[in-house]
C-alpha cells in the first residue's frame, strides 16, 4: 500500500482533535492542558512536513523547525507560569482556575 | 370721578397695597413698620367707609338708592363673555365695606397689643391686610368672577392665618381642614358660576352684524353691557324673564323657564344655580354639613377668629345669598333649602355650644348658629333682616371674640373654662365688655311695648328674623320659627354659662395664674370699647333704615323683593306672643344658667363627669367629625391605598420600571452563567466559532 498525503493528514487531524479534547474535556490539571497544546502544535507540524515532502519544497520543513522552537519556548513559558501559579495557589486543579469570573 | 368713587377705590385697594408692602418688605420695615403701614391706612379707610355708609343711611331721602360701578380694568374679553375688575357701589357693598373695614381696623389695633410677644408680627399683619383686601374685593365685585376671586382670596388668607402658628401641629391640621372643607363648598360655587355662564348666552337671533339688534335687546332688559355673568346682566335678565339661549340649545327660552340636564335629571336652571351657589355659601359660612372646619379654626390667633371667623369672612355666604336676591326670589326649592339648612344650623350649633369647654369654641358655635339665623332669614325672603343681623352680629360677635382673647391673654393662654372662674374682680373691664356682648347676642330688649321698644343690637335683628319666620306662612318657615326659638333659648343658656363659668364663682384657676390675671392694655381695650358701642346701639340706630319703614329706600336696587314677598311687612302683624317668645327664650335660658352655674355648679359637673348619651352626643358635636372621618377620610385613605398599592405599585410600576428591571436582571443573570471563568471554555467557543465560520466560508466557495 502506498502511503498518500491523506494518511498523514488523517494522523495529523486525529492528533489535533485529541489535543483539542485534551484541553476541553480535561478536568484534572494544567499540565495536561500544556501537553494537549503540544499535541496540537505537533499535528500542525506533521501537516507541514507531509505537505513539504509531497510537494517537494523545503519551506514546510523549515517552518516546522520554527514551530518546534516556538513550541519549546511556549512550553518553557507555560511551565514557568504554572510554577508561579502553584506557588500562589498551592494547587493546579483546573476546576479552580476561574479567577476570570467576575 | 367723584369724591365717593375715589374713597371707594382707596378703601378697596389700600389694604392690598399695604399687604404687599408689609409682606414682601418685612425685612426692611421690621415689625413696627409693618404694623404701621397696614394699620394706619386701614383706619383711614374705615373712616371713609363710615362716611359712605352714613351717607347711605341718612342721605336716602331723595328716593331709592341706585348702584353704580367704577371700572378699573378689563379682565376677560372673549366672545360675548366679558368680565371687569370693578367696584360696585350700592347699599349692600357699602354696608359690607363699612363692616369689613371697621372690624378689620379695630382688629388690627387690637392685634398690636395681642400679638405683642410674637416675633412674626409683620407676617401676621400682612396676612390680616391681605384678608381685608380679598374680602373687600369680594363685597365690591360687579360680577361672579371677581366675587370668586375674592372668595378664594379670603379662603387663602383664612388658611394662612389659622395656620399662623405653624409650629403647632393642631393649627396646621385645622388650617388644612378649613381649606379642604371650603373646597367642597367652592366646588359647588364654581359649578354654579359655570352653570350661569352656560345659561346666560345672548340668543342667536339678536346677534346682528352691526350690533344694533343686540343693543336694542340689552336696552330692553336694562343692561348696559352684555357680560354673561355681570351682576346687572344676570339679575336684570332674571327680573325681566328675558330670553336666553343656553350653549347648545336650539332656541331661546325665557330664563325662568330654562331647564338643564343635571345629574341625569331634567331641572329648572335657576333652581340648580341657586342650590349650587348656596353650597358655596354653606362652605364659607360653615353651615350644617360643612360646618366642621369653623370650631377647629379657633386654633388661629384670637384676633383672626374675631375678624375672619365671626365678623366678616363667614358672613360672605350670607352676603352672596342677599346679593343674589334677584335669583332666589325666583326659585322655590333653592330658597327652601336655604331656610331648612339655615334653621337646622342655628339649632344644631346652639346645642353643641352647650357642651363645649373651650371658651373660643363656645363663641365659634355661637357664630355658626347666628349664621344659621341669617341664612334662614334670607331663605324666607327677608334679605334685609339677614343683612341687618349680619351687620349687628359683626359688632357683638367681634366684641365677644376679642373679649375672649383678652381673657385668654390675661390668663396666660388658658382657654379651658373649667380652669377659670371668679375673674370678674380681676378683669372688670373685660367682664363689662363680655357682658355687653352677651346681652347683645342673647337679644336682650323690651318687646311689644309701644314707645319703650328698646334693646341691644341682637334684640332688633334677631327678633326681626324670628318674626319674619312666623309671618311667612310656609311649612319650612314654621319649622324655622320653632327651631329659632329653641336656638334662642340655647343661645342664652350657653352664653350665660360662658359668662358664669369664666367670671363668677370661686376660681378654679391655679393660684399663680389667677393672681396675675389682668385687664388688657389700652391698645386692646379701645377696640373693645368701640365695638361695645356698636353692640349696644347698632340695632336701635339702624333698625328703621335697614328693616323697618325706610328699608325700601335704603336698600334700593341692591336687594330685590318679589311682588308676592311681603315678609318684612307682615312681620308687623304677628300676634303679641310671637314678639314675647324670644324674650321668654332668653329669660328662661338665663334662669337655667343661673341655676346650673351659679346656684348649683356641682350639678352640671356631675352630669359631665357621669357622661350619659346626651352629653357625649353634644360634646362630640353630634359625632360629625367621627362620621366624616369614617366616611370621607378613611374612605379616601382606602381608595388611595387601592390606587397606590394595586394601581401604582403593582400595575404601573410592576409592568413599567420594576418589570423592565426585573426582566433585565433575570436575563442578565442567565447570561452571566456563560461566563464560567474557565479559559478553555472561552477557547472552545473561539474554536467552534472558527470552525463554523470557516465551514461557512468554505461551503460558500465550494458552491
Amino acid at each position: 500500500m502506498e502511503l498518500s498525503v491523506e494518511h498523514y493528514l488523517g494522523v495529523s487531524a486525529a492528533l489535533f482533535v485529541i489535543g483539542v479534547f485534551g484541553i476541553f474535556v480535561n478536568r484534572k490539571n494544567i499540565i495536561v492542558i500544556l501537553m494537549a497544546i503540544e499535541l496540537i502544535l505537533l499535528s500542525v507540524n506533521i501537516n507541514l512536513v507531509a505537505f513539504s515532502v509531497f510537494t517537494g519544497t523545503i519551506v514546510g520543513q523549515v517552518f516546522a523547525m520554527l514551530v518546534l522552537t516556538v513550541a519549546a519556548a511556549e512550553a518553557a513559558v507555560g511551565l514557568a507560569i504554572l510554577v508561579v501559579y502553584f506557588r500562589n495557589r498551592g494547587q493546579i486543579e483546573v476546576e479552580n482556575v476561574n479567577v476570570l469570573r467576575g | 370721578m367723584s369724591f365717593q368713587d375715589l374713597a371707594a377705590l382707596y378703601i378697596v385697594l389700600s389694604p392690598g397695597i399695604a399687604a404687599a408692602i408689609a409682606g414682601l418688605g418685612q425685612r426692611f420695615l421690621g415689625n413696627k413698620g409693618a404694623m404701621a403701614i397696614t394699620t394706619v391706612p386701614l383706619v383711614v379707610g374705615a373712616g371713609l367707609a363710615g362716611y359712605l355708609f352714613f351717607n347711605q343711611v341718612f342721605g336716602h331721602h331723595e328716593g331709592p338708592t341706585h348702584s353704580h360701578v367704577i371700572q378699573i380694568l378689563r379682565w376677560f374679553d372673549v366672545g360675548t363673555f366679558v368680565a371687569d375688575w370693578a367696584i360696585r357701589i350700592d347699599t349692600l357693598s357699602v354696608v359690607m365695606m363699612f363692616v369689613v373695614t371697621g372690624v378689620s381696623s379695630l382688629v388690627h389695633i387690637y392685634s398690636v397689643g395681642y400679638m405683642e410677644e410674637d416675633p412674626h408680627r409683620a407676617r401676621f399683619f400682612a396676612y390680616l391686610s391681605l384678608f381685608t383686601f380679598a374680602m373687600l374685593m369680594l363685597v365690591t365685585s360687579n360680577n361672579f368672577i371677581q366675587l370668586f376671586f375674592g372668595w378664594e382670596g379670603v379662603g387663602v388668607a383664612s388658611y394662612l392665618l389659622i395656620g399662623f402658628w405653624y409650629k403647632k401641629p393642631s393649627a396646621n391640621d385645622a388650617a388644612i381642614k378649613a381649606f379642604v372643607v371650603n373646597r367642597v363648598g367652592d366646588f359647588g360655587f364654581a359649578l354654579g358660576i359655570m352653570a350661569l355662564v352656560f345659561v346666560m348666552q345672548v340668543p342667536a337671533d339678536f346677534l346682528g352684524a352691526d350690533g344694533k339688534p343686540v343693543a336694542a335687546y340689552l336696552a330692553q332688559i336694562g343692561v348696559e353691557q352684555y357680560s354673561s355673568i355681570g351682576f346687572d346682566t344676570v339679575f336684570n335678565t332674571i327680573a325681566a324673564n328675558a330670553p336666553v339661549q343656553p350653549i347648545g340649545a336650539a332656541a331661546a327660552t325665557p330664563i325662568q323657564q330654562v331647564t338643564l340636564d343635571f345629574l341625569g335629571q331634567h331641572v329648572w336652571a335657576l333652581e340648580v344655580i341657586g342650590v349650587l351657589l348656596f353650597i358655596g355659601a354653606m362652605g364659607k359660612s360653615a353651615q350644617f354639613f360643612l360646618h366642621t372646619w369653623l370650631p377647629d379654626a379657633m386654633e388661629g390667633p384670637t384676633p383672626v377668629s374675631a375678624l375672619i371667623h365671626a365678623a366678616t369672612m363667614v358672613t360672605a355666604g350670607v352676603f352672596l345669598v342677599c346679593r343674589c336676591s334677584y335669583l332666589y326670589e325666583h326659585t322655590v326649592v333653592a330658597a327652601n333649602v336655604i331656610t331648612v339648612i339655615g334653621a337646622t344650623t342655628a339649632f344644631f350649633a346652639a346645642t353643641v355650644g352647650l357642651a363645649q369647654n373651650d371658651i373660643k369654641r363656645v363663641v365659634a358655635y355661637s357664630t355658626c348658629s347666628q349664621l344659621g339665623y341669617m341664612f334662614f332669614a334670607a331663605g324666607l325672603g327677608a334679605y334685609q333682616a339677614a343683612m341687618f343681623h349680619l351687620f349687628t352680629h359683626a359688632f357683638f360677635k367681634a366684641l365677644l371674640f376679642l373679649s375672649a382673647g383678652a381673657v385668654i391673654q390675661g390668663m396666660h393662654h388658658e382657654q379651658d373654662m373649667r380652669n377659670m372662674g371668679g375673674l370678674r374682680k380681676k378683669m372688670p373691664l373685660t367682664w363689662a365688655m363680655m357682658f355687653i356682648g352677651t346681652l347683645a347676642l342673647t337679644g336682650v330688649g323690651i318687646p311689644a311695648v309701644e314707645g319703650l321698644h328698646y334693646g341691644f343690637a341682637g334684640f332688633y335683628s334677631k327678633d326681626a328674623i324670628i318674626e319674619s319666620a312666623y309671618a311667612s306662612h310656609d311649612t319650612y318657615a314654621q319649622l324655622a320659627f320653632w327651631l329659632s326659638i329653641g336656638a334662642a333659648f340655647l343661645t342664652s343658656f350657653y352664653s350665660w354659662r360662658l359668662m358664669f363659668m369664666t367670671f363668677e364663682g370661686k376660681t378654679r384657676a391655679d393660684h399663680h395664674t389667677y393672681d396675675h390675671a389682668h385687664d388688657p392694655p389700652w391698645v386692646m381695650a379701645v377696640p373693645l370699647l368701640v365695638l361695645s358701642i356698636g353692640a349696644i346701639a347698632a340695632g336701635a340706630v339702624f333698625y328703621d333704615a335697614m328693616v323697618d319703614h325706610h328699608q325700601a329706600e335704603f336698600w334700593g336696587s341692591a336687594i330685590f323683593t318679589g311682588a308676592e314677598n311681603h315678609v318684612l311687612h307682615d312681620r308687623h302683624e304677628v300676634p303679641t306672643w310671637v314678639l314675647l317668645a324670644p324674650a321668654g327664650a332668653w329669660i328662661s335660658g338665663l334662669l337655667f344658667a343661673v341655676i346650673f352655674y351659679l346656684l348649683a355648679p356641682s350639678v352640671p359637673r356631675r352630669m359631665a363627669a357621669h357622661g350619659g348619651p346626651m352629653h357625649s352626643f353634644l360634646s362630640h358635636k353630634w359625632y360629625f367629625d367621627e362620621i366624616y372621618h369614617f366616611v370621607f377620610v378613611r374612605g379616601a385613605a382606602l381608595l388611595g391605598d387601592l390606587f397606590w398599592k394595586v394601581g401604582d405599585k403593582r400595575l404601573i410600576d410592576g409592568l413599567g420600571p420594576d418589570g423592565v428591571t426585573s426582566v433585565t436582571k433575570a436575563s442578565a443573570g442567565g447570561i452571566s452563567k456563560l461566563h464560567t471563568g474557565y479559559l478553555f471554555h472561552y477557547a472552545l467557543i473561539v474554536l467552534l466559532a472558527a470552525v463554523v465560520f470557516s465551514a461557512f466560508v468554505l461551503l460558500g466557495q465550494g458552491r
